[in-house]
């Protein structure tokens, strides 16, 4: 050692953001007191990590994010040994020894070493030209691999994943995001908001594939591309990996210090061994480790002052992220995941693109995500770190620090009633506050009457509070209700949220909820099963269907009994069976043990009392026998009933069975808003009891009388006589139509006799009796979506598919002690 | 070896908004959830009404809707909300490592 001046050594190992900030404070404090050294693996002097993401975008050179430059080494007397890391630590002896053997004592040693990424283990994982995102030889490595353009893929949808997919954009490189978890930057956004970002990003360019699980890495001497366990091969030539990072903590496990996730220290950043200090990443305190730079700033702070025994101590760090991707806003603070007596509140401005979520428990701010616009960022993230009593503001506290804090009116009714006259309202249809004021003078009492006299949020629908506010000022008691909304979701009727879907070519429920703005993250058990079905029937074999959308006994394809068992109901075409088919229906109910089989109202066969653990095994049982599932679960059509007809019965004026079953293999499979029912009936006497059908057809010798509209449910309704054909292929032509016309606009649980109760009799004439071309249309319309609905769900389940809804996930035996995963 | 916690397989097995079922030898079954924001959560199968498998509910927000008859169950506490009373036992559940882990005395408690 050639230094001989006895002021203690500190040594710091990791050149990194904590590292130089520790200093920093230090020399802040008492610049003489230590002598320092910093050894730093990477070849560089301090500079700031978190804009490589700006440098890889080309929006900052190396240069312009260093933040510490060698004067300030210099200056200070600090000695950098830049490009040699430490590769042990020698506690007996007070020693750091780096890879080139230089060997240093030390009096105190701070570790510093940040973080490393961590790499999936799966095969190619080391070819060429798969990289990580962390420090600037990574950089330097994408800019050289985008230099001669091509496709990249970048391996995790979090923060640093979107950053480098957007820089390699920017690039020039054609770029896929691959992502395991279905919500891009999961931990630090909703569904919704990933859903605006998704689609974002997916208009610059970008390919974003959710749910996707890379099963390897392709490429003979060099990266190829990346393979999906689902079989899928994405060609590239570049791979960044960024699916997280782990403490680095290495040398600190080898030099015999308490390490948990991270190194353990306490609130003094001081380790298991009271002269080794660490900061930064790679630290765990109190049970947490970090991966933003806040913290650090906090951590460094406390680390200074325990350095210069004036201890304050740190108490852990509340943190808020913000994407750094131009063009982008999006801001995300605390624990937004709601829970237990959390409420939300949520706002949703379509037009402009903006989501905004703030989480309240206990009149106190404990998440926020913001999207698209971000101004009042700051201001929750300071309501939440203080943790300050919001419930003077909580009415206004969506809209922002300048509503929220505006002038003292935390009454929003007195706020609405404070604004000018001139003020707009509506922004869509630019309505001011005076024309609504006026339009309800005039007697509009409803929010329904306003948006028909003034147009006022017949739009968007985002001021429909302000409207209803307005109504409530103007007019007091006398409001009345407007139509029902479909649930407490949202403000819409189930007839608007239809259109607007069609309108807008709405394609999946996260976009319906965001350009509807629907009032809570991911809906409720009403309105999700609706707005799965009226996607499902606007887009034909386009749509891919949401199983958690649906009710057990559609996601089962059985139906629930009391005691959690399903029944399992096989179609019998128009009500006949043969000897395999009752066989095998017996020898299900022997195998499985099924306490009951019945033949039930709508002349077919129900076994009941079966595990979900064994209805994939039944159902492959069945379909052996050349049977499919009968939808006795289903919002789809149930039974056909028919009666003997012609073939034997002395009265019979037609081949009734044999409509019912052309009937029945024409129309199975098809999803609608309830279930439905038919029957074909041979003559008049009406023993299928066609006339308190959905659709019933009564057989008569000069052709077919079409009936629509009867329930023999909670109101027995019987049907009315839609019109009079002559084929079976106008029976069967308008049975289409009337179909599809149901699907298409009746509200979603609303069976075809409160429909037609409700639209009237002589609207379903003129639009499938008068009008022929639209009944065409529509029977066109109907079959071009049978053509996606007629695969058997039994066999793809019997098949495997979806096998986790029918077996444990895993047992317990806690008499045994063991557990089997 | 028996840890405090129990590795009951990987997060991704339960479907986003769904559940998956663990048997208890000699105990009640329970249902572990996985909401729409990857949160885990564990309770006994069985709706405090009468007894509806909960696993087989509609998952929304940090709620269960009853595939019975609807009840909708916190959660975080198994607590019915709304009008209805009720509450099915918790066991604490949480992901290591994009594990699911289940309290051990948790599951044992529920079984007995
Ligand atoms: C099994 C069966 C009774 C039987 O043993 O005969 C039956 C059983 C059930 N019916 Fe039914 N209905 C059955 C024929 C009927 C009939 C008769 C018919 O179809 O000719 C009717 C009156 C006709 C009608 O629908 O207009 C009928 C009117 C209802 C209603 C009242 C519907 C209404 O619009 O008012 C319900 C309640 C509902 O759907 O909301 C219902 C609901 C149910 C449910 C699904 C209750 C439930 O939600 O769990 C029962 C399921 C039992 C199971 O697990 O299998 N069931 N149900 C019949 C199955 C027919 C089939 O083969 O698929
Ligand atoms: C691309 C990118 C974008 C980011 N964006 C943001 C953001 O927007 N907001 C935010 O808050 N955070 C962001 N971060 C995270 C932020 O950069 C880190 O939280 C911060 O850098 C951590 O500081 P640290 O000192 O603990 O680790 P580092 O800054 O990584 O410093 C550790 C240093 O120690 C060195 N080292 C490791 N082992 C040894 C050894 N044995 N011997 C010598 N030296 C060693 C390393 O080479 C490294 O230089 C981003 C990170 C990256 C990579
Ligand atoms: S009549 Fe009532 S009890 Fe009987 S099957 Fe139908 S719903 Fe169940
Ligand atoms: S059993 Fe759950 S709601 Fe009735």
């Amino acid at each position: 050692m050639t230094h001989h001046i006895d002021r203690p050594h500190l040594v710091v190992i990791g050149n990194g953001m904590a590292g130089c900030r520790a200093i920093e404070e230090l020399l802040a404090r008492d610049p003489n007191r230590y002598r320092v050294t910093i050894f730093g693996a990477e070849p560089h002097v301090n500079y700031n990590r978190i804009m490589l993401s700006p440098v890889l975008a080309g929006e900052k050179s190396f240069d312009e994010i260093v933040i510490n430059p060698r004067d300030w080494y210099d200056g200070n007397g600090i000695e950098l040994v830049a490009g040699d890391a430490v590769a042990a630590v020698d506690r007996e002896a007070r020693t750091v020894t780096a890879r080139s053997g230089r060997t240093v004592s030390y009096d105190k040693l701070l570790i510093a070493t940040g973080s490393d990424p961590f790499i999936i283990p799966v095969p190619g994982k080391d070819l060429p030209g798969v990289i990580s995102f962390r420090d600037m030889k990574d950089v330097d490595a994408m800019l050289a691999a985008a230099a001669s353009g091509g496709d990249a893929v970048v391996i995790g949808g979090g923060l640093l994943g979107l950053e480098a997919a957007h820089g390699l954009t920017l690039r020039g490189m054609k770029v896929t995001v691959i992502h395991l978890m279905q919500t891009l930057m999961e931990r630090q956004l909703d569904e919704a908001a990933g859903w605006l970002l998704k689609s974002e990003l997916e208009s610059r360019g970008q390919t974003i594939l959710t749910g996707a699980d890379t099963a390897e890495i392709v490429g003979t001497d060099h990266v190829e591309g990346v393979k999906l366990k689902d079989g899928r091969v994405i060609p590239a030539s570049l791979v960044v990996m960024a699916v997280g990072i782990r403490p680095s903590t290495a040398l600190a496990r080898e030099a015999g210090l308490a390490v948990g996730r991270g190194i353990q220290v306490d609130d003094h950043m001081v380790t298991s061994d009271p002269d080794v200090l660490a900061v930064g990443e790679c630290v765990e305190h109190d049970g947490n480790v970090y991966g933003l730079v806040a913290p650090l700033w906090e951590m460094c702070r406390a680390l200074a002052d325990g350095l210069v025994e004036a201890p304050t101590g740190y108490r852990g760090s509340v943190t808020s992220t913000k994407l750094k991707v131009s063009g982008i806003d999006l801001f995300s603070a605390g624990d937004f995941s709601g829970g237990d007596g959390a409420e939300d509140i949520v706002l949703r401005d379509a037009s402009r693109g903006v989501y905004k979520r703030v989480v309240i428990k206990d009149d106190r701010l404990v998440g926020a995500v913001l999207y698209g616009d971000t101004a009042d960022g700051s201001w929750y993230f300071d309501l939440l770190k203080k943790q300050e009593d919001i419930s003077s503001l909580r009415d206004l506290l969506i809209f922002g620090q300048a509503y929220a804090q505006g002038g003292g009116q935390a009454d929003p009714k007195a706020a609405v009633a404070a604004l000018s006259d001139d003020a707009e309202i509506c922004g869509c249809n630019g309505v001011s506050k005076g024309q609504v004021v006026a339009c309800i003078a005039k007697g509009a009492a409803s929010l329904d009457a306003v948006r028909a006299g003034c147009k006022a949020s017949a739009s968007c629908g985002s001021c429909t509070g302000l409207v209803e506010t307005l109504l409530a000022v103007t007019l007091g008691d006398a409001v009345q209700a407007g139509p029902k909304t479909m649930c407490k979701c949202t403000s819409f009727g189930h007839d608007d949220v239809r259109r607007e879907i069609v309108a807008q070519a709405m394609r999946s429920i996260p976009e319906v909820m965001q350009k509807l703005h629907w009032a809570t993250p991911d809906g409720c058990s009403s309105c999700r099963p609706a707005l799965n079905y009226y996607l499902l029937c606007a887009l034909p074999g386009e749509y891919q269907d949401d199983q958690q959308s649906r009710f057990v006994n559609e996601r089962m394809h059985a139906n629930i009994q009391k005691d959690g068992t399903y029944s399992v109901v096989p179609r019998m075409w128009g009500g006949i069976t043969s000897p395999q088919e009752l066989r095998a229906i017996a020898d299900v109910v022997e195998k499985y043990d099924a306490p009951m089989v019945k033949v039930t109202g709508g002349q077919r066969l129900d076994i009941f009392g079966i595990k979900k653990e064994d209805l994939p095994a039944v159902w492959a049982d069945l379909n052996a026998a050349g049977m499919v599932s009968g939808h006795a679960y289903g919002k789809a059509l149930r039974t056909v009933k028919t009666c003997v007809g012609s073939e034997w019965c002395r009265f019979g004026t037609q081949d009734s069975t044999g409509l019912g079953v052309k009937l029945e293999r024409g129309f199975w499979g098809s999803w609608m808003p309830h279930k439905f029912k038919m029957a074909v009936s041979g003559c008049p006497r009406n023993c299928a009891e066609a006339t308190i059908k959905d659709f019933g057809v009564v057989c008569v010798d000069s052709g077919y009388e079409l009936h629509v509209g009867g329930n023999g449910g909670i109101h027995v309704r019987a049907t009315d006589l839609l019109v009079k054909v002559t084929t079976e292929e106008e029976a069967i032509h308008y049975a289409a139509a009337f179909v599809q016309l149901y699907r298409e606009e009746a509200r979603y649980l609303e069976r075809t006799a409160p429909w037609i109760e409700r639209i009237g009799l002589q609207y379903l004439k003129d639009r499938i009796v008068e009008d022929a071309e639209n009944r065409d249309t529509l029977a066109a319309r109907f079959w071009h979506s049978q053509s996606f609905s007629q695969d058997d769900p039994w066999a793809e389940r019997a098949a495997g598919q979806a096998r986790e809804q029918h077996a444990h996930m895993a047992a317990f035996n806690p008499i045994r002690e063991e557990e089997i995963a | 070896m028996i840890g405090e916690w129990l590795d009951i397989g990987w997060l991704q097995e339960i479907p986003v908004r769904g559940s998956r079922t663990i048997p208890v030898d000699g105990g009640e079954e329970i249902a572990v959830f996985r909401t729409g924001d990857d949160k885990v959560f564990a309770l006994v199968n069985r709706c405090p009404h009468k007894g509806g498998p909960l696993s087989q509910g509609i998952v929304h927000g940090h709620s269960v809707a009853c595939p019975l008859h609807n009840w909708n169950i916190a959660l975080a506490t198994g607590e019915a909300q709304g009008g209805d009373k009720g509450c099915t036992p918790v066991i604490p559940v949480k992901i290591s490592g994009g594990r699911v882990l289940i309290c051990r005395a948790g599951a044992l408690a529920a079984a007995a």
